[in-house]
């Protein structure tokens, strides 16, 4: 499998995301940067975290017009796995590959601290390998994620099990002291309608191996892995 | 050329925590302020620009129509940055000594 990471101007996950992919992992990498036209032959997209173009206008609102996105776009509607992580999640909110928005955390706070999200859609290409009821723990940072979508979108993404991750405690109870930034209904991730774009606030890449205080989110990777498999084999 | 501003501020009930932040350091000056709200001031110029097509950029990317509202003004003059929308009640006078 070959992995394309997006780096934008002032993306700053992005060496994070490739060593976890790289070294961690033992995948085949490539930087891709953000005036880039084609991401052709490349099998898994990662927008990583940052404040691209300095969060201006609006967190991702620049970056989802950079000319890498059209290529992105076509990439998603094909179907293949495209995965957003912090920033990477606004930018395809803004890019409205993901619906929804995410806005300043509750209480105004910065909140950089590791927290506990289950499980809530095994049908995505990046949950595939995790049961529905998981919990994973993984880090946060960031001062927008606070997730809201209008009552139909919400409505619409419960009904179709795209809410694909929500805060919990450790042992996995969805709680309102477990919801680190306000969140509208716990969520912390979330799939378009094909489960192939998936965007979450929580790092994968900062959970991924022994060293860290959790390698959880290499699963979140994992799944992209065993989806591409199982989709390569002949039914 | 035409020119326009466009005010762009949270819908009312979306967290704005500029603007909470803002009157915390009213109130702080001793200032009974009460929903003090921070928006947004952008200005666009072109040739043969329109309302219309300035609402369509507000729709597609200036603002977030699921968390924002926004108001398109014409700027007379017709440059972007050269001239106040409105009479201003009072401006802050040049300051000295500063470049």
């Amino acid at each position: 499998m070959r992995w394309g990471v997006v780096v934008f101007p002032g993306s700053n996950c992005d060496q994070d995301c490739m060593h976890a992919l790289r070294s961690v992992m033992g995948q085949s990498v490539d930087a891709v940067w953000h005036e880039e036209r084609s991401v052709a032959g490349l099998d898994v997209l990662v927008l990583p975290g940052g404040f691209s173009y300095g969060d201006y206008l609006r967190a991702g609102a620049i970056a989802a017009t950079a000319p890498v996105m059209s290529a992105i776009r076509d990439f998603a509607e094909a179907g293949r796995p495209v995965l957003g992580v912090c920033n990477g999640f606004q930018i395809l909110t803004e890019a409205r590959l993901l619906p929804g928005t995410l806005v300043r955390n509750a209480r105004l706070r910065f909140r950089c601290r590791p927290v506990w999200v289950r499980v809530e859609s095994s049908d995505t290409s990046f949950t595939a390998a995790l049961p529905e009821g998981t919990v994973l723990q993984m880090p946060i940072a960031h001062a927008e994620g606070g997730y809201r979508a209008s009552a139909d979108e919400l409505n619409a993404l419960r009904a179709a099990g795209r809410v694909v991750f929500r805060y919990c405690d450790r042992e996995g109870r969805v709680l309102a002291e477990a919801n680190p930034n306000g969140s509208v209904d716990a969520i912390a991730g979330v799939a378009n309608a094909r489960g192939n774009v998936v965007g979450l606030m929580p790092h994968p890449e900062r959970a991924s191996e022994g060293l860290l205080a959790s390698s959880d989110g290499r699963r979140i990777f994992e799944s992209a892995l065993a989806s591409l498999a199982a989709r390569a084999e002949p039914v | 050329m035409a020119a326009f501003r466009v005010l762009i501020m949270l819908k009312p009930g979306v967290l704005d925590a500029a603007g909470q932040a803002v009157e915390r350091g009213l109130t702080a000056l001793g200032y009974g302020v009460e929903h003090v709200r921070v928006g947004k001031l952008i200005e666009v110029d072109a040739p043969d620009l329109t309302a219309p097509i300035v609402d369509e950029m507000c729709e597609r990317f200036l603002a977030n129509p699921l968390i924002e509202t926004w108001r398109i003004e014409p700027l007379p003059g017709g440059t972007a940055g050269s001239a106040p929308a409105a009479a201003p009640v009072r401006a802050s006078a040049p300051r000295e000594g500063r470049q």
